[in-house]
This record gives structure tokens, sequence and C-alpha cells, in this order.
């Protein structure tokens, strides 16, 4: 009798850049429509937004490259990237911010760099980073969440002020926007004053920034159950924020945030879940994935407790885009059967 | 040695090797001055001045420098004209002086002028380095004002803002805004955008290279009567 002798691998994954980038999509569904349940139509124009730019100027720069079109643009990753950049943008921001971050993250960050898989840096966090540090006025308009009772705007209403600046009659801006809570921690960490009221805040008005969390979390269980992202990244990075919050927090809890704060109160479930797990910028192996996601939780509280900006969860995502060459190189695990790493030896030799 | 030819000299200085485009030395002034034109053209006039003279001494001593203490030597030359014309910029320009600070003294380091004093003017005649001191310094200047301006323009949107402090008070008013102040991009004027500037026009002058490459070839083709193989390349 014989048998079909079958080569490896025997069992098969739908393992494709696109089907990969389809469960990135749909898991990223429950936090954008907790997102606009929160904070408003805002989230949503700015998703299509920045959606619609980033398609086009990868379609732009392909063209200009010369490149075929169907696989860079079928593939999904560039929805990705506008999406994860419009997550990260005020609900109350004008039209053009989107599109310009958007842009910069596809046109320089990604098709500069040679296109998906040759990217140093998560294109989405270097849009976001440019924006942060070119426009610090149009990034701070956040909105005030809508479980607190303050005014909101109807769909027409935010798509007429995002493209327009026009707000409804009788409607101060003033009314509308609010300190997010990293925001009011910032102001009590430099200028003096009691950090457990502000960290409290998150606490009041229902914790709508907890809500936001889990369902991002939800989105990122799919994920993982779907083996779209391994476990390695997101819980070394949410390790790396507890230790470092948790120690600072010990020496002085007057000065510094608490670690349940620093987890909820700004991108740290989204960031370990969507964007620190980007399969191109983050590193291959598995013990340097858990060093990579450490690095980003380390860092991200360290700039948020002692850097400019309010937030760092971006900041160190491409702090260690930057050190994943190095990480993966002393990382690599070894080749069955020998004795330290692979490559070393044969590095050497040649 | 062979005097090269004046034409060549002039094509290498401004386009072929140019100084900031190809050999990409002196960066740091050429990214860290090019925040507006007006800082752009005075660093850009200072290192010209430095590399003319500090090429014209070199030459003129390269008989009698044994070759052990050369390097010093030219050190010497060269931080010597550059306290020349920081001492001339500190009494005639003196809020231009106070604006490029402290990289006006650090022409000295600046690898372009070394580079020119020991790949060139330490051998070949006084005209010939003088005029390769030119053309290294005009190539330089260009690129530095060119991104100088990106830079004001995009970061500020304005152009040649304050060049009251280099041409004096009749250029009060040639400063103009061209882009309204809502419409500037900050990152610009940060050392990203000086780094993503340079990136850009090197970009350019490959872009322009290859396309006159490949029209060479096809013309060169066309008169052989052969189909050009590689003209899509």
């Amino acid at each position: 009798m014989k048998f079909p002798v079958q080569t490896s691998p025997h069992v098969e994954a739908p393992s494709s850049v696109a089907d990969v980038m389809t469960t990135v999509l749909w898991a990223l569904v429950p936090g954008t429509v907790a997102a606009i349940w929160l904070l408003g139509w805002g989230v949503l124009i700015n998703v299509l937004l920045a959606v619609g730019a980033a398609w086009l100027a990868e379609a732009l720069m392909l063209w200009l490259r010369a490149r075929p079109f169907r696989p860079a643009l079928t593939d999904r990753s560039v929805l990705i990237t506008g999406w994860i950049l419009a997550l990260c943008l005020p609900n109350l921001a004008p039209w053009w911010l989107p599109v310009v971050g958007a842009v910069f993250a596809v046109v320089v960050a990604k098709q500069l760099y040679g296109g998906i898989g040759y990217n140093l840096f998560n294109p989405a966090m270097v849009g976001y980073v440019v924006l942060l540090v070119s426009f610090p006025e149009a990034m701070t308009r956040w909105g005030a969440p809508i479980e607190d009772g303050a005014a909101s705007l109807s769909f027409a209403e935010a798509l007429q002020w995002s493209l327009f600046g026009v707000l409804p009659g009788g409607m101060a801006f003033d009314a509308l926007s609010q300190a997010t809570p990293l925001d009011q921690w910032r102001m009590v960490l430099t200028q003096g004053g009691e950090v457990a009221g502000a960290g409290a805040s998150i606490w009041q008005g229902g914790g709508w920034s907890l809500w936001l969390n889990l369902a991002f979390l939800a989105g990122g269980a799919w994920m993982l159950w779907r083996g779209a992202i391994r476990w390695h990244i997101p819980v070394a990075m949410i390790v790396g924020v507890l230790v470092m919050a948790t120690l600072l927090w010990g020496i002085d809890p007057e000065r510094f945030a608490d670690p349940l704060f620093h987890l909820v109160g700004g991108g740290v479930i989204f960031g370990a879940l969507f964007v620190a797990t980007d399969p191109v910028t983050a590193s291959t192996t598995p013990r340097g994935r858990l060093v990579f996601g450490f690095g980003i939780g380390v860092l991200a509280v360290l700039i948020r407790s002692f850097g400019n900006y309010p937030d760092g969860v971006a900041f160190a995502i491409l702090l260690m885009n930057l050190a994943v060459p190095l990480i993966d190189y002393y990382t690599q695990p070894a080749v069955f059967g020998r004795k330290g790493r692979a490559g070393a030896g044969e590095e050497k030799g040649s | 040695m062979a005097e090269p030819r004046l034409s060549e000299l002039a094509l290498d200085g401004l386009w072929k090797n140019n100084p900031a485009l190809v050999q990409v030395l002196g960066l740091c002034p050429l990214l860290a001055i090019s925040n507006t034109t007006v800082n752009a053209i005075g660093l850009a006039i200072a290192t010209l001045v430095t590399l003319v003279v500090s090429n014209g001494v070199v030459s003129l001593i390269r008989d009698w420098v044994r070759p052990e203490v050369r390097l010093p030597v030219y050190v010497m030359v060269i931080a010597s004209v550059v306290t020349i014309i920081e001492l001339i910029m500190n009494a005639h320009f003196h809020s231009l002086y106070n604006t490029l600070g402290i990289f006006i003294p650090l022409i000295v380091t600046n690898c372009i002028i070394i580079a020119r004093a020991e790949g060139f003017a330490s051998r070949h005649a006084f005209g010939f380095s003088v005029f390769d001191g030119f053309v290294m310094g005009a190539g330089f200047g260009l690129v530095l004002i060119t991104l100088g301006a990106m830079r004001e323009l995009i970061g500020f949107g304005t152009l040649l803002a304050g060049a009251e402090q280099l041409f004096g008070p009749m250029a009060v008013d040639w400063g103009v805004r061209i882009l309204p102040e809502r419409m500037t991009f900050l990152l610009a004027l940060m050392p990203p955008g000086a780094f993503i500037g340079l990136g850009l026009l090197v970009a350019f002058k490959q872009a322009v290279d290859q396309r006159t490459a490949r029209r060479a070839r096809a013309a060169r083709a066309a008169r052989s009567g052969e189909p050009a193989a590689d003209a899509v390349g």
C-alpha cells in the first residue's frame, strides 16, 4: 500500500497579509464603536478622512514608484495605518489634521522606506508624532466625553466643524472641550498640587476610559484567538508599564500617578494590542518580543512622567522600533542541536 | 600633477561631486543652520570665503609643509581664516553673528574644508585651488540656501525674513510672507525636517542624474541604430 507523502507544513493557517489585516480591521471595530459612542461622531469622521487619505496616498506613491497597484492596495495594511492614526487624534480635530497625518505616514514613513515590509518605523505612530510636534494647538482639541453630560454634536454638526470650523449657533468651543486625564495629571505634575485628585478623576463620570479600554481589549483578545498577534508584546508592554509606574508611585505617591491610572488613562492598552504588535516594525523573536514590549512600557511611563508631552506611548514605540535590529540580533533562538545563538558562529566565519 | 580643466572643476563642485548632496560632508552646519534663508546665506558666504582663502593658503605653502605635520598645519590655517571671518562678522553683522552663534567657529570642523585642503589644494597650483574652493563653497552654499528656503517657506511661511541682519537697513522689507501663518508646518523647522529636506534634495539629484543617463543611452542607441536594451531602467 502506498501513502501519499507531503512536505511540510502539514497544517495550514490562513496567513496571507490580507487575511491578517482583515482580522485586525475587525478587531478595531469594537474599540472604534465605543470611541464613537463615548466621544462623538468626530471619531468616525477622523477615521473616514484618515483611511481615505492614506489609501489615496498609497496609490499615488505606488504610481510614482512604478509599482503594481493590486497587491499593496488590496492587502488592507494601509487602511489599518489610517484607522489607527485616526483613533489617536482628538475628536474635535479639523479635517486637515487626519489627512496630513495619514499622508505623511504613508508617503514618508512607509513608501519612502520601500513600502510594506520595509518600513523601519510604525507609519501610524510617525504620522501621529509628526502631528503632535507640528500642530500642538490642533492636537489638543479634545471634546469632553459624552457621558460627562457636556454638549455634544450630531453627525452633521461634527462634519461641519471638521470641514469648516463652524459650530452650531450659540455653542462655544470651550463648552465642548476638556483636558484629557493625562493632560490634567501633567498640569498637576508641572505646576504642583494633588495628583491623587487628578488620578481619581478618571474613575468619576462612569469611568468612560475604562469602557474604551475594555472594547479595545475585546478586539485584542479576538486577534489573539485568531492568531493575528501573539501574546508576548502586549503582555510584556503592560508588565513594563506596571513595573515602572509602581516603582515611581512607590517612591513618591504624591508626585506620580498610580499604576492603574497609567494603564487606562492613555493609549497603553490600545498601543500594546494594535500598534506595538505591528509585524513589520516589531521584534520577531519570542524573547525579543518580550524585551521590545517591556522596553515600550518602561519608556512610555518615563516619558509621561518626565517628558514634555502628556502621553509617551507613541514616542516609546518609535524608540523601540529603532532598537529592533539590535534586539533581534541578540535574541536569536538557538538552532536545535547547537549550543549558543544561531547565526553568531557563521557571522564570525564569513 | 596634471591640472584639471576649470569647467570640470566647476561641474564637480556644483553638481557631480557636490559636497552636500554627493559627498554628504558638513552635515552639522547644513542641518542646524538651514532653518531660515538668511541664516543659510550668512553661513554659506562664511563657508565659501573660508574655503577660498584656506585652499589658497594651503596651495601656496604646499611645497614647504612636511607630510608628517600637514594636517595640524592645515587645521591652523583654517582656524586662523575662520577667526578672521568670525571677527569681521562680529563687527559688521552683529545680529546675524548672534543668530549663527557657535556655528561660525564650528566652520573649522566642517569636513569639506579640510577635505579640499588635503584632497585638492595640497597638490594643485594656487589658481586652481582658489577656483576649486570657490566652486565647492558655491555648491555647498547653494544646497544650504535651497534647504534654508524650503524650510523657511514650509515652517514659517515666509522667505528672506530678517534680511536686514545680513544686507543692512535697505533690506528691511525684503522678507515676504507667502503662506498664511495657520498653514505652516512646524516640523520643517525641527531637526527631522532638516533631515527629510536634505534627503529629498539628494533624491532629486539622483532622479535628475538617472534621467540624464537614460536620455544619453537612448540617444546613443538611436545613433547606432540599435534598440536601447536598458532604456527602461
